[in-house]
């Protein structure tokens, strides 16, 4: 189903017909879950570019342990599951939930501010902003 | 490049704070220029895909990795004050229950990567947009992906200028620079294709939701959208 809207929503991009917010949303997180849990398997386990460079600096020892080190989560690992793959796909497929609640709940806020915030910081009028929010 | 808690002294992560709550309290004032009820849900997929994206390091040479910043990705996509809040939730969501990144380097980290890197990115983009002329969308996805390749290095040498400040241990300076930019450079080109690929696929399916797009030729249809969505 997410193939079939894509396709369908790239075909007819410039004739009109179009993706919808919500089947463009959908997609998009359906790839982000394959992507950290499944896709991130694969992902190198070298030190990141940060870090290589602290490690050959020889300035990494200051890095003290991490406050949230007790984390259940934490290393992208879930506590009490041994098997790594499966540990960290769960970790990354649990990240991806608890960022979608913060943000789309944040950013679904801010959208919602009265029309005033909007009109002093852009030139959209009530109208366009009542209309669009039919819009769904 | 997420920093640990201990790289910086005391000082030095208190100043990045300040930056970092400021930054982030005019981004939720300023966002509401950029956000509404149509490109709140991209706001929101971009925070996600940045998580997502930042889990999948690639190898970059010599025992090194790399993965995507997504502060160029997330301003052309949604806005720049808009992009400093998704990496700001990205940034706390790793730092608070994955140990990525440090909590008392939090500021250090929004400041780096939230602010420095969506700034960067965004002001590429801005002025290479407008060099290349007002009405060509089919260059936006191939000059996200320059802006974003800018960023990464960028806000590399800004580690490195705000360790020449309050770096906890005493190295070569030089030595820092030439490292984080050589290796950022290189992990740049891993950000430039990610971003270029993303901004294609989205500009691909609804050109009119892309801010980096906003009064190009193709991609201000908002009267069809209202007939059709």
């Amino acid at each position: 189903m997410t193939r079939t809207t894509r396709m369908a929503g790239t075909a007819t991009a410039s004739s009109g017909r179009r993706l919808s917010v919500r089947g463009l949303v959908l997609s998009g997180l359906a790839v982000c879950l394959v992507l950290a849990g499944v896709v991130s398997i694969w992902a190198s386990s070298n030190p990141d570019g940060l870090e290589y460079v602290a490690a050959k600096l020889g300035f990494d020892t200051t890095a003290g342990e991490h406050a949230t080190a007790g984390s259940p989560f934490a290393d992208y690992l879930v506590a009490g599951i041994g098997q790594e793959r499966l540990s960290g796909a769960i970790a990354g497929v649990v990240g991806v939930l608890v960022v979608a609640g913060v943000a789309f709940g944040l950013m679904h806020l801010l959208a919602r501010r009265g029309p005033r915030d909007a009109l002093t910081a852009d030139a959209v009028t009530t109208d366009e902003r009542s209309g669009s929010r039919d819009d769904g | 490049m997420h920093v640990p808690d201990g790289f910086f002294d005391a000082p030095t992560s208190v100043g990045t704070a300040v930056v970092a709550v400021a930054g982030v309290a005019v981004a939720l004032r300023r966002s509401s220029r950029e956000l509404d009820e149509r490109t709140a849900p991209l706001a929101g997929l971009v925070a996600v895909f940045i998580f997502a994206a930042q889990l999948l390091n690639f190898p970059v040479g010599a025992g090194t990795s790399g993965h995507l910043l997504g502060g160029a990705l997330a301003a052309i996509l949604v806005g720049p004050w808009t992009a400093t809040l998704c990496m700001t939730v990205v940034l706390t969501v790793q730092s608070l229950l994955f140990a990525d990144g440090g909590v008392t380097a939090l500021g250090t980290n929004i400041t780096l990567m939230a602010i420095v890197g969506v700034w960067v990115g965004w002001g590429v983009f801005v002025l290479l947009r407008r060099l290349a002329g007002p009405s060509r969308p089919a260059l936006v996805a191939p000059l996200a992906g320059v802006a974003a390749f800018v960023s990464v290095p960028a806000t590399a040498l800004a580690f490195t200028l705000l360790y020449a400040v309050g770096g906890r241990a005493d190295i070569p300076l030089d030595a820092l620079a030439t490292a984080m930019v050589g290796w950022h450079s290189l992990i740049g080109l891993g950000e430039a294709a990610i971003t270029t690929l993303a901004v294609g696929t989205v500009l691909a399916t609804r050109p009119d939701l892309v801010h980096g797009a906003r009064g190009l030729a193709s991609a201000r249809p908002l009267e069809i959208r209202a007939v059709n969505a």
